[in-house]
């Protein structure tokens, strides 16, 4: 049977939006350094509306296209993104990015949620084995978070990263799909 | 090393530029093996046509001009031109000074021959001496064993292994991310053949 929830979660829905809708908000997450610094390794750097508009509808027309806005279920707030990437579909494995803009909603469960929707489609629905990402050292708020869902450290690329004059570890994370699955199994018999 | 110093000879070898004229059919020659394509990448393996070949260096090209964050590298025998292989520092980071590294012997007779670690040598002289580079990565299949031993013999070191993300002739391998700092390398002053 199909799962009629598989896009919904219990604070926030995964959905497709137009680049019309979504330029605006993802400019201005952009102009926040906070964010771009969790988010990417390339130095902050501020996009016009029209930047995105076309980045986005570039990436609509790439056929395997992952990529799906988070809003909340209270309100239906655009609160961030979340994407798979570097897809290997013969080896079952991908690469999973993740940002919630307004920082309202950093560190209560949004993100959380919005991954476990993420890996519930990578391992459910794309049948993938492993999901993979890379968070900065100096996230800890984000490594608690994929923690929850299963991820755990798989390594650290000494030194990848220079930031305000210091050397950062780029910590890769992985989640195989058992792991993932038991975590659902023991939360349905906790509820 | 001094300003004198060939960056791109060794004993050997010669790193030089693509020869779209004579190039594309030697390579396309070696995409029929599966060990040197699996080698290069965790794609299928798929052979390429001399045509194919021709395009993907025209790519290579554009690429390189574009995004100013790749090096590629044509492996030739001083002796005779032949070529050999193809080395490449790719995917850096120019404000972490972080790179990638790749190499690939092409003809099965040409390994074994400790050509690739002439290559090494000039690559890394290269990342570290002229790019300046802090670091370097490289990204090998647990069942790469000459892989494996050739970077650990120039001091890499395992850095990240991603359980069970190759899936090859039904069996199952880890990735293994491999890292050199640049305070690590361990310069050969005089070329070993």
């Amino acid at each position: 049977m199909s799962n009629p929830d598989l896009f919904t979660g219990k604070l926030v829905h995964l959905t497709a939006e137009d680049p019309e809708t979504v330029a605006k908000p993802y400019c201005e997450w952009g102009r926040d350094t906070e964010f771009s610094r969790y988010l990417d390794s390339n130095p902050p750097f501020t996009f016009s509306e029209k930047k995105w508009k076309e980045w986005m509808e570039k990436d609509l027309e790439k056929t395997d296209n992952h990529f799906f806005s988070i809003r909340t279920l209270d309100g239906n707030q655009l609160i961030g993104f979340v994407a798979l990437f570097e897809l290997y579909w013969q080896h079952g494995d991908t690469m999973v990015a993740i940002a919630l803009g307004p920082h309202e909603y950093w560190g209560r469960g949004y993100g959380t949620d919005a991954m476990n929707l993420m890996l519930r489609y990578a391992f459910t629905e794309l049948n993938l084995r492993r999901v993979s990402l890379i968070v900065f050292e100096y996230n800890q708020r984000g490594i608690r978070s994929y923690q929850k869902n299963g991820f755990v450290e798989e390594g650290r690329v000494r030194g990848a990263m220079l930031r305000d004059g210091k050397r950062w570890d780029f910590i890769w994370m992985g989640a195989m799909r058992e792991d993932w699955m038991r975590i659902q199994q023991e939360s349905l018999r906790a509820s | 090393m001094s300003i004198q110093t060939q960056l791109f000879e060794s004993a050997r070898l010669r790193l030089g530029p693509i020869d779209h004229e004579k190039d594309p059919e030697i390579e396309s020659r070696w995409t029929h093996d599966p060990v040197f394509l699996h080698g290069l990448s965790f794609n299928p393996a798929r052979p390429l046509s001399p045509a194919q070949m021709k395009k993907r260096y025209e790519a290579i090209e554009k690429e390189i001009d574009e995004s100013h964050n790749s090096f590629h590298f044509m492996v030739r025998s001083k002796e005779d031109e032949r070529l050999i292989g193809l080395a490449r520092i790719e995917w850096i980071e120019w404000s972490h000074g972080a790179g990638g590294l790749k190499l690939a012997i092409g003809d099965v007779k040409d390994r074994r021959q400790g050509y690739a670690s002439e290559v090494m040598q000039l690559l890394l002289r290269f990342a570290f001496d002229e790019l300046n580079l802090y670091r370097l990565s490289a990204v090998v299949g647990e069942d790469n064993l000459a892989g494996l031993a050739l970077l650990k013999k120039f001091g890499f070191v395992e850095e990240v292994r991603r359980r069970k993300a190759l899936l090859r002739d039904g069996q199952f391998f880890d990735l293994i991310h491999l890292g050199l700092l640049r305070n690590e390398w361990q310069p050969v002053e005089a070329s070993q053949p």
